[in-house]
């Protein structure tokens, strides 16, 4: 293995997380636990994702392979750690003072950098090996910060069993991965996309292909794959949600994308029915399973459910146009998360996070800024012209049609009627009900600054989806299947 | 400009005080209205000098409006006599109303927005009678019915106020809609909606024929009655007559602007500004002649029964509205409008004065409750004096020349519907004495009615009020004399130049000054009578009238009850529809659309969601569970061969 400088550059957002996640552990050792010292912690790792971030323009343009072959870095893969770099700075700002629930302590963020870490290798991953050592680095800290609040039954609950169906899909994609490779003779994405070019796809690539994206499913939560989410969302604390809510699903879907576009190219026709089956069911499962949810946090657990079900329509029609759907869609995703978990975390009840959904009711009345923009991520989600959420599933459902997957279009419009009334409902709540008893006024400042920089994106996404369009499609030709 | 300013400054002023009324700035919207309304009058006046005296008839450009394929439509004004002798009347009566208007409404709250639906009806009137084609026509007509509906139901909390601006709309869509395809007809004929492509036309479409259901006829006379049925739902005339006296709902400054003196003309305006298409149709000028004939008598007939003193001159508009149209008819389209420019004025002033007399008796309408006022409200006395004998046609008063002319052609046309008219129209004119009397006599004479504490509270109205009603009352005195050479007389063809066109032949107006003797006395004798009775009744005999009343009581009946047709159009018409609708409703709607559609699929997901949320049990094996099954699934797939 060689290191040259240009090693070195390539993966420069990941050693300079490295290096604040080496300044964190320091920093934590010879932590006391007060209020100072954790502010200083958050900040190091605010400095941290900023740094990693602004890295990012550093780059090497075009496609460049390093590692062996294991790491790849190109335009596709530049702009998603860009969106998980920004997710992660958006979901560790919005932990302010006096969470407590062992947030509080400065482990939580050295965990949230290693994870976020971890999803920054995954996007660049271009070997099965690769894959599942990044894959892995993202969940061990992610089942940590589940469990986090020890003195809580649930959120151990969740931790355990994010942890144990975590290992169980690592099975099934270890098992997976060692069928492709088994039948391909590679771990590489290149040498196995070039092996399939050869011959008729054997029963054992499709064997392992299905394993393999199983797996993957697990970590987007996808249907049926999808049944620790509301559970973990639900008892996890709640900035834990909101990290779950941005970042990681980012990083997943780009793998599953550099999977089935760089590597299992050839067998599109394969994975297409895998992921119209999973697309389908996530979708049908998300609109309908949020209807009777009480819980806030396990409705937004269906809402995200359903939305990766959009994506995977996006992907399942396996075109160009399909990738640059989902790169849309990831992209409005990001910010109508981290909106709606900023308006989230800023009800309280004499000082207590509340999270029941008729809670929200009268919220115009005491946070008129906070239920106005509820209100409009809520459209957004809903699909509502002309706001963000609008053209992310129009993209994608044009990517459907245009590759003849008209019923799964159809599907899609049909759940996304559905998913309006829940999403229509917590606006009728904050706008229409009396509170039952009124929030706590206020909110913290980064709270609100994290509102108004995801309602700029949402409000004012109607002008730049051009450019915003054709960048994503020429990152996306940056994709084996289209080069 | 100067000719545009008179079309858009009211609408400028309606505008302004739209905007001021929204923040109760009352004051502000008043100014603003009547200032629009009274600069309009002044210029109006210059261009009534400058086009009909002058014979200068012109056309202004503002924009292009519709350019559809052949459909050209250009928003242009058509300045020709008849504009400007229509310009006079709206803008003249228009501003006299705006002012009486601040006393009238000086104690509503809504008074701004008042105002500005004022000028908002002033404009789209002006752009009724300056359209020089028939769709910017069509969009002034729809214009002002959009403004009356908004000022009938101006007091919208009242139940019947809104009910009668429902009322109204609807059966004018009954016209428009014949309006609407008189329209398209003309554009299926000749390709053009344009008035000067029309009237040069006509002539050369004489002999086309259409036909429809099976039944030919003229084309011409089709596109003749269709535009009729139109000026029969704004003009109130029989079959459509029902909203008018309901119409009354409204604010009395409403009824004197809209359904007395502009609005409710604007029928007689189109007939007169198609005359050189209708001349070509004899059946449609026949059928025209006999519907307002019928209107005239009939609706005499009931205003001599009715007690809302505003529904009294209401009938009595609608009979003089007959009048019109039978002049038009008998295509003496000169005398018509001449009947419309006195009728404008005595009936406003009449309108004004019931509504001062109103005013005085704390909102009484009811002429039971009225009576011994007339030394309190020696004005308002004097001025319905003035307005009754101004329509019943008293000589040298406005309405003598007009109607006199009027009957006088009718019976010039020596033609079978000419004749049928002139004698309704003798009767209508004896009726029209008698209950002008009975209203003059059971509101200001006798003994008071009212309650004492009414009666403490009488009193004349302030100047805002009184001080609109001179002019009107000049006008109600003078503009018969001073108009008749210009309209009717020895200058007629020079005033009204190629505004309105009579075919050669039809000379009923040109022989209406030589018929005989007593056709021009009779209806003198006839008003006079017509007075004597009315004293007779109510003053020598107050016992009569219910004497006569249960005598004749069928009749008395059928006329008090406005012949039945609104109890008739009930069931004809409303009670069918509202049942369909109800059918379609319960059955078709709630029944099936609703049954299978949205509530349906909302109860589906319901059971759908609830089902999910029960497999959501929280044990880790059964998520566990799920995940195998769901990859054994999409193995088996493709083990069974349909993947592939």
């Amino acid at each position: 293995m060689e290191f040259s400088s240009l090693t070195f550059l390539a993966a420069l957002p990941e050693f300079i997380l490295i290096f604040f996640a080496l300044v964190l552990v320091l920093v934590a050792a010879f932590a006391r636990h007060s209020d100072g010292h954790i502010k200083t912690v958050r900040t190091i790792s605010l400095v941290g994702y900023a740094t990693g971030f602004a890295a990012l323009f550093l780059l090497p343009q075009g496609a460049t392979e390093i590692f062996n072959g294991m790491f790849r870095i190109d335009g596709l893969t530049v702009y998603m750690k860009g969106l998980v770099l920004l997710g992660g700075f958006f979901a560790c700002w919005l932990v302010g003072d006096g969470w407590g629930e062992g947030i509080d302590r400065a482990e939580f963020h050295l965990l949230v950098l290693m994870a976020i870490l971890g999803m920054l290798l995954m996007i660049s991953a271009n070997d099965l090996i690769s894959l599942y050592m990044a894959l892995e680095l993202q969940s061990l800290p992610l089942y940590v910060v589940a469990a986090m609040r020890t003195g809580s039954l649930k959120s151990s609950e969740a931790g355990l069993k994010y942890f144990l169906l975590g290992a169980l899909s690592s099975g099934m994609l270890l098992y997976g991965a060692s069928m492709i490779y088994g039948f391909s003779g590679s771990t590489g994405f290149s040498e196995i996309a070039a092996s399939l070019t050869t011959g008729d796809i054997s029963i054992g690539m499709t064997v392992g292909m299905v394993f393999l994206l199983s797996g993957l499913a697990f970590k987007i939560s996808a249907a049926p794959f999808h049944m620790w989410t509301p559970d973990v969302y639900e008892g996890a604390p709640t900035p834990v949600t909101a990290l779950f809510a941005i970042v990681p699903k980012v990083a997943s879907i780009t793998l599953i994308l550099s999977v089935t576009y760089n590597a299992l190219g050839e067998m599109a026709v394969q994975w297409q029915q895998i992921l119209i089956a999973l697309s389908v069911i996530s979708m049908i499962v998300g609109a309908t399973g949020a209807i009777m949810q009480q819980n806030i946090k396990r409705m937004l657990a269906y809402s995200s459910i359903a939305h990766m079900g959009y994506a995977l329509a996006g992907l399942a029609s396996g075109s160009m146009q399909g990738s640059t759907s989902v790169i849309i869609y990831m992209t409005t995703y990001v910010f109508m998360g981290a909106g709606s978990f900023a308006v989230i975390m800023t009800m309280r009840r004499d000082g207590l996070p509340v999270e029941r959904i008729s809670d929200l009711s009268g919220l115009s009345s005491t946070h008129p800024i906070q239920a106005a923009g509820m209100m409009v991520i809520m459209f957004s989600m809903a699909g509502i012209p002309p706001l963000a959420g609008f053209f992310a599933k129009w993209y994608v459902f044009l990517a459907a049609v245009d590759a003849g997957l008209v019923p799964l279009a159809i599907i899609g419009l049909l759940t996304s009627v559905i998913g309006a009334f829940y999403y229509l409902r917590i606006i009728r709540l904050m706008y229409f009900q009396e509170a039952n008893a009124p929030l706590d006024k206020g909110g913290e400042r980064q709270n609100r600054l994290v509102l108004f920089a995801s309602l700029a994106v949402i409000l004012l996404f109607f002008f730049f989806i051009g450019p915003v369009h054709d960048h994503a499609s020429s990152i996306s030709g940056a994709l084996a299947s289209f080069s | 400009m100067f000719y545009h300013a008179i079309v858009f400054l009211p609408l400028l002023g309606a505008i302004i005080a739209g905007i001021a009324s929204l923040s109760q700035q009352h004051n502000i919207a008043i100014l603003a209205s009547i200032a629009g309304v009274c600069l309009s009058l002044l210029l109006s006046c210059f261009a009534f000098v400058e086009i009909a005296l002058g014979g200068q008839a012109l056309t202004v450009e503002v924009a292009r409006w519709i350019g559809s394929g052949d459909f050209q439509a250009h928003w242009t004004l058509r300045f020709d006599t008849l504009t400007a002798v229509m310009l006079i009347v709206v803008t003249g009566v228009s501003s006299c109303v705006h002012i009486y208007s601040v006393g009238y409404m000086s104690h509503d709250k809504a008074r701004g927005r008042f105002m500005a639906y004022l000028s908002l009806f002033t404009f789209a009137m002006l752009m009724l009678v300056t359209a020089d084609n028939l769709v910017q026509l069509f969009f002034g007509w729809e214009g002002v019915g959009v403004a009356s509906y908004l000022l009938i139901g101006f007091w919208y909390h009242k139940e019947s106020a809104h009910t009668a601006a429902m009322k109204a709309f609807v059966v004018n869509r009954v016209g428009d809609f014949g309006f609407a395809l008189g329209i398209i007809s003309i554009f299926a004929l000749m390709g053009s909606v344009q008035f000067s492509d029309i009237f040069a036309n006509a002539a050369t479409y004489q002999s086309h024929v259409i036909t429809v259901f099976g039944l030919s006829m003229p084309a011409l006379e089709l596109v003749s009655i269709l535009l009729f049925i139109g000026a029969m739902g704004k003009s109130a005339q029989l079959g459509l007559h029902t909203w008018l006296p309901d119409a009354m709902e409204g604010p009395t400054p409403v009824s004197a602007l809209i359904h007395a003196a502009t609005m409710v003309t604007a029928g007689v305006f189109l007939v007169c500004r198609m005359s050189p298409v209708i001349e070509y149709a004899p059946l449609a000028l026949d059928i025209i002649t006999i519907v307002g004939a019928l209107t005239a008598i009939f609706a005499a007939t009931v205003g001599m029964t009715q007690f809302d003193i505003k529904r009294v001159i209401a009938y009595s508009t609608c009979s003089q509205l007959g009048y019109m149209f039978f002049a038009a008819g008998v295509s003496a389209y000169p005398a018509a409008m001449f009947h419309l420019t006195t009728h404008a004025f005595f009936k406003a002033l009449l309108f004004l004065g019931a509504g001062s007399v109103i005013h005085a008796l704390s909102d009484e309408q009811d002429l039971r409750n009225m009576g011994g006022i007339w030394r309190k409200v020696p004005v308002t006395y004097t001025m319905m004096w003035i307005g009754s004998l101004a329509l019943a046609g008293f000589p040298f008063f406005a309405g003598f020349y007009s109607k006199d002319m009027i009957l006088e052609a009718a019976y010039a046309a020596h033609s079978g519907p000419g004749i049928l008219a002139f004698w309704l129209g003798c009767a209508a004119a004896l009726l029209t004495a008698f209950y002008s009397w009975r209203l003059l006599i059971l509101a200001f004479h006798g003994t008071p009615r009212a309650s004492a504490e009414v009666m403490s509270h009488v009193h004349e109205s302030p100047n805002v009020m009184t001080l609109p009603l001179v002019p009107l009352a000049l006008g109600a005195i003078f503009s018969g004399w001073l108009g008749y050479e210009v309209f009717v007389g020895h200058d007629m063809a020079a005033f009204w130049g190629d505004a309105i066109f009579i075919l050669p032949g039809h000379d009923a107006l040109a022989n209406a000054h030589h018929v005989p003797v007593w056709v021009k006395v009779l209806p003198i004798i006839l008003a006079a009578s017509g007075v004597i009775l009315a004293v007779i009744a109510y003053i020598v005999m107050p016992s009569l009238p219910a004497r006569i009343a249960l005598l004749f009581a069928p009749i008395y009946q059928l006329f008090f009850n406005k012949w039945y047709f609104d109890e008739l159009y009930d069931r004809i018409f409303v009670a069918p529809s509202v049942a369909f609708g109800q059918i379609l409703w319960q059955r078709g709607d709630k029944g099936v659309i609703d049954y299978y559609g949205p509530d349906g699929l909302s109860g589906f997901v319901k059971r759908s969601s609830g089902m999910l949320t029960k497999l959501q049990s929280g044990y880790v094996y059964h998520y566990a569970f799920a995940m195998m099954i769901g990859v054994v699934v999409l193995l088996s797939w493709y083990f069974s061969g349909f993947g592939r």
